[in-house]
């Protein structure tokens, strides 16, 4: 080498410069901020999470006799507005998971990897985000089912509400797996009607019944966030639900961390 | 060099690192026994042709791929350390960018990931690029999105600053701007390294010039010293007919003042000690016509440089 390196010290920005766990809370939380303004500007996602299943609530619900029906502790208009706060919840959970892909595609998550940002931290302020638009989804389809003839005990409404949005974590942790998977700019293409094929198979548009469908269906991974969401109004707490959720929770999240060690890695 | 208390590690040292990566025809090695050590506050270009190992190297030292052998250190520190302690940042080649947020919001978010709570409009001001702060990012154009990358490095207020090709898709007024906002902050102690197959940007920005080939150093030094390695200057000439080309670049071989003898098409270029002696000789000795001088640029201290460097096993990208 033949460079005459004369060490000099850097002048030390430190301006600014904060403590690493406080810097890391600013960071997650400014960078959640702009994830939920990023949903505002969105005109599909927002159809998909905060029109659409109102619209379908509307379509399955319209017939007058729901409203006098009751189904456990309220009416069938309360039963089938919780089951599209779930369908709503889940799309927008799996559309925010699924925008992982679209980001590594345009190579921002090799940019994350340039700043202090730990992988992990952004994969929490993709969930973030995709819960609490899916928290918004929730609440605007069961103030339609209200606004439209929903009955139910105060408790039950707070209750139901709060069980299809935990529920959606399931499919938060699907959109990711499959954000990571696929290669396609926009996933949610393919997804779309898969989740509406789940939806369908889980028993969230239409009732199960009895026959050989019902046994199959609690296999589908909508199947136990269904159950568990209309609990509170009436339906049966199962052991095939809860080891639905678990199961399947457990199965898109080992799938998540598989796919993002993979792509984390040091190639 | 030997570390002690009084002489702190030096912001980039690279030691025999190599890069292997699988293909089809067997593992293609684009660094091969790198060795490179960067001080505090220097500039450095890494300078050679594409697919000299450049990239890849880079890539190393931000710890986005592990080498196959030989180490790298920033700072004293592995790389990871450095880059999560926010001590370093890079402006890459391409992509990197969310296209649906505004150039102010990315640049924001980036000083918020760096633990800086400090305002990005005098970052977006250095870059030249305070006026597009509410553009979406993908309604920019090529030269804005490097100069938002740009920003985006400055904001982070990094000890390290990393350039790949960095004045890319510029114009000239934003290559001119970008480089004194470089200079601005090497004269602040900063240390940049930045790589490129632009000679003049080398010549006229760096401290230092590294030359690459085939994935290993084949000069370093001053950029003073490496032109001068170069031992004088560059004489091109031409000959058309292949045969008397054959004969002409013999008899310039059997010359003492030449050092070496490139072909480019018909063009033969000769550095020589001596450029007036071989001139002299190609125009009144030889059919030679169309009879050139180089400067004493690094032009020729490249061609010299990564013409003569030896192939490796013919592993190379």
């Amino acid at each position: 080498m033949t460079a005459a390196t004369t060490p000099t010290t850097p002048t030390a920005p430190t301006w600014g410069r904060t403590s690493r766990a406080t810097g890391t809370a600013r960071a997650v939380r400014t960078y959640v901020a702009l994830e939920l303004r990023r949903t505002l500007r969105h005109r599909r996602t927002l159809v998909f999470s905060m029109v659409m299943p109102p619209v379908l609530l509307w379509i399955f619900a319209r017939q007058d006799v729901f409203a006098t029906q009751s189904a456990g502790s309220g009416n069938v208009t309360a039963w089938i507005a919780v089951s599209m706060a779930l369908y709503g919840a889940m799309v927008t959970a799996t559309a925010g998971g699924a925008g992982v892909s679209a980001e590594r595609a345009q190579g921002w998550t090799r940019q994350l990897r340039l700043t202090p940002l730990r992988p992990a931290a952004y994969v929490a302020v993709k969930l973030a985000a995709a819960m609490v638009v899916g928290a918004a989804s929730v609440t605007v389809t069961l103030l339609v089912g209200w606004l439209g003839g929903a009955s139910m005990p105060a408790g039950a409404w707070a209750a139901c509400a709060l069980l299809a949005w935990v529920g959606a974590l399931v499919f938060a942790a699907f959109g990711l797996f499959m954000g990571y998977l696929l290669p396609a700019e926009n996933v949610m293409q393919i997804l779309g009607p898969v989740l509406a094929l789940l939806a369908f198979g889980g028993g969230l548009f239409m009732p199960l019944g009895a026959g050989r469908w019902a046994a199959v269906a609690q296999l589908v991974p909508t199947y136990g966030p269904a159950q568990l969401a209309h609990v509170p109004l009436g339906g049966e707490l199962t052991v095939a639900a809860v080891v639905n959720v678990v199961a399947w929770a457990s199965l898109f999240a080992a799938g998540t961390a598989w796919r993002f060690r993979k792509d984390t890695a040091r190639a | 060099m030997t570390s002690n208390l009084t002489t702190p590690a030096p912001a980039l040292l690279l030691r025999g690192l190599r890069k292997e990566y699988a293909s089809a025809g067997g593992p293609v090695r684009a660094v091969d026994g790198l060795d490179l050590e960067v001080a505090r506050g220097e500039v450095v270009a890494v300078l050679g042709p594409n697919g000299a190992g450049k990239t890849s190297t880079i890539d190393m030292v931000l710890g986005l791929s592990a080498p196959t052998s030989g180490t790298v250190q920033v700072f004293g520190a592995d790389p990871a350390d450095v880059i999560a302690a926010g001590r370093v940042a890079a402006v890459l080649q391409t992509g990197g960018l969310l296209r649906d947020i505004t150039v102010g919001e990315t640049v924001a978010l980036t000083a918020a990931l760096f633990g800086r709570a400090g305002s990005p409009r005098p970052y977006l001001e250095r870059a030249g690029i305070a006026d597009l702060a509410g553009r979406r990012v993908g309604a920019c154009s090529g030269g804005q999105q490097q100069r938002l990358r740009f920003a985006m490095a400055l904001v982070g207020e990094p000890d390290l600053l990393l350039l790949d090709e960095p004045t890319t898709g510029m114009d000239v007024a934003g290559r001119r701007a970008f480089w004194a906002a470089i200079r601005a902050d090497a004269a602040a102690g900063r240390t940049v390294v930045f790589a490129t197959h632009d000679l003049q940007e080398a010549d006229t920005y760096a401290d230092r010039v590294v030359l690459v080939s085939q994935g290993r150093v084949v000069a370093d030094g001053p950029t003073a010293d490496v032109k001068s390695l170069a031992s004088g200057r560059t004489v091109g000439a031409r000959v058309d007919d292949a045969g008397e080309r054959a004969d002409v670049t013999a008899r310039l071989r059997a010359l003492d003042v030449v050092d070496a003898v490139d072909q480019r098409g018909a063009r033969l270029l000769v550095r020589t000690s001596d450029s007036d002696l071989v001139a002299r000789f190609l125009l009144t000795q030889t059919v030679a016509s169309d009879v050139e001088v180089a400067g004493d640029n690094l032009e020729g201290a490249f061609v010299a440089l990564t013409t003569t460097a030896p192939t490796t096993d013919g592993a190379h990208r």
